[in-house]
């Protein structure tokens, strides 16, 4: 096995822990008094980690040098699509009983719902073409610029946990910082006036 | 020979190889799941309170049509000292038995004081001395989930009467011990503290409205309010104030902490009520806990025959 895969395969069993723990602590009923919150609670933790390891990647790639960082980052991608898939399906199932029109009175009407809605929007098409297939079929500069919808879910992640704690921020407020610093890095790389590698390598002559 | 012995033979080179692989996966994972637990700890280990002996007011059916006790099953004690918010201990509702384990309550005095004749410090034993009775409540939290609970208690109007309330008494404002020693999270700028809650007098006196010393039978947990707290069951869950060391009886409403964290949400009142939605959220039904699905929210929490009255002619949606 090629040190790649292998690494793939430490990024599937970690981050298949967290499902296998989870549907343990269910068929042990150990899922605290209200399990339907618990799994909700849980499921959407889940996705804000994965979808800020997914948006970290490209930082710690610039930051360390480490470019194979990049061949993990669709399989952390699509679990944070699937967690959010599962947390949006215990949202519908449990809370909604698959009633949609009760859903999309509730996108409407709670601006949290909305925001977290917006989050799995954004993230289904990146779902769909994450395949080595469509990235072909796009192009590559296409097909970024479509992933970069990315940083939208994340964003809308992070202000629909916002929304919805009463009046301790602290967890939301971590992830703020954590994907306002991720974006806000590649915001610094793109506009930094002076990249410092190239400070001197390409010296523009002035009069 | 010396050629041969340089190179570490590729089974041997394989061998720990894999040994490193194994162990790396191994690492990752143990480490991913004490992750997990850490976020999602298993319920606390409850110590058991003393026994509390109750009198028997009045046969159930009569119970149940004064308010006093429902038919619908108690929520089992597990959820009731497990399932908590309690912003003094943590602010994770399956964190605060932890922080709450071994939360002192002796010496414990209540000071009812203010607009009143005869002001007192009663201590805790003075106030277990009261006639206890059991109430079997239903308890809305305004985050959209109930339970049935048996407390034990005396209704608030005989601690009242004691101190004889003046004339000029209209509202009564409670606190609850401020102590970042015992109460961690104090050290926190989650809330205001300490926590205060009020009532008008009116409500106060019903005979509905209970200081809770206990519940199944056994003194208050730490993690539900003890050694003594409020219950307003046709409330939100919020009003009924915890660990109380101070009642004052004042002439204007008091300000209360959860309307001073959010105006717009958190009104003085905070009725039950199916038909004034939270800003963020319907108040149209509850997770009853322990079941599926979700019932309808009942105007009141229930207890409309009892309490409707109070607010005849008050504009309930301006009055949230």
């Amino acid at each position: 096995m090629s040190d790649l895969r292998f690494a793939k395969l430490v990024v599937l069993i970690n981050s298949l822990v967290p499902l296998v723990l989870l549907l343990w602590d269910v068929y042990h009923k150990r899922v605290g008094p209200n399990p339907l919150e618990f799994a909700t609670r849980t499921t959407g933790m889940l996705t804000l980690i994965f979808l800020s390891l997914t948006v970290a990647v490209t930082p710690l790639r610039k930051i360390f040098g480490i470019n194979s960082l990049v061949k993990i980052r669709r399989m952390v991608g699509l679990f944070a699509f699937f967690y959010g898939a599962l947390h949006l399906l215990t949202y519908v199932s449990f809370d909604r009983g698959f009633n949609l029109i009760s859903v999309g009175q509730d996108v409407v009407r709670r601006p949290f719902i909305l925001a977290g809605m917006t989050a799995f929007v954004l993230m289904v098409p990146l779902a769909i073409t994450s395949t080595n297939k469509m990235v072909k079929r796009l192009g590559g500069k296409r097909w970024a610029q479509l992933h970069r919808l990315v940083y939208g879910a994340a964003i809308a992640g992070v202000v629909h946990f916002w929304m919805l704690v009463k009046s301790d921020i602290r967890l939301p407020l971590t992830f703020a910082f954590i994907v306002l610093f991720l974006l806000g890095f590649r915001l610094f790389v793109k506009y930094s006036p002076v990249p410092p590698s190239r400070a001197n390598a390409n010296p523009i002559p002035r009069e | 020979m010396v050629e041969k012995l340089k190179v570490t033979e590729k089974s041997v080179y394989m061998n720990r190889r894999l040994f490193m692989r194994t162990a790396v996966l191994a690492g990752t994972a143990t480490a991913s799941t004490l992750l997990y637990r850490r976020l999602n700890p298993p319920p606390a280990e409850r110590t058991e309170g003393d026994k509390l002996a109750t009198e028997l007011k009045a046969p159930k059916e009569e119970a149940i049509k004064q308010g006093y006790a429902v038919s619908d099953a108690l929520t089992p004690l597990d959820a009731i000292t497990n399932y908590n918010n309690f912003y003094e201990f943590d602010t994770s509702k399956s964190g605060v038995a932890y922080a709450a384990k071994g939360f002192v309550t002796r010496p414990w005095a209540v000071a009812v004081e203010g607009l009143v004749n005869k002001p007192r410090v009663f201590d805790l034993d003075e106030l277990l001395k009261f006639p206890l009775e059991e109430r079997v409540y239903r308890l809305r939290c305004v985050e959209g989930w109930s339970m049935v609970i048996p407390w034990i208690g005396f209704p608030l109007h005989e601690l009242l009467e004691k101190v004889e309330p003046t004339s000029a008494a209209r509202y009564v404002a409670f606190q609850t011990l401020l102590d970042p020693e015992r109460m961690p999270n104090q050290r926190t700028g989650v809330l205001d503290w300490p926590y205060v809650e009020g009532l008008r007098l009116d409500e106060a006196m019903h005979p509905l409205t209970i200081m809770a010393t206990g519940l199944y039978g056994e003194t208050l947990p730490p993690q539900d309010g003890a050694p003594i707290r409020l219950i307003v069951p046709w409330k939100y869950g919020f009003k009924s104030i915890k660990s109380v060391v101070k009642i004052t009886l004042v002439a204007d409403e008091p300000p209360t902490t959860w309307n001073i964290q959010a105006p717009d949400e958190y009104g003085f009142y905070s009725n039950v009520n199916p038909n004034v939605p939270h800003p963020r959220w319907s108040q149209a039904t509850e997770r009853r806990i322990g079941e599926y699905g979700r019932r309808d929210t009942l105007l009141f929490n229930g207890y409309a025959e009892q309490v409707a009255h109070l607010y005849q002619g008050m504009d309930l949606v301006k009055n949230f």
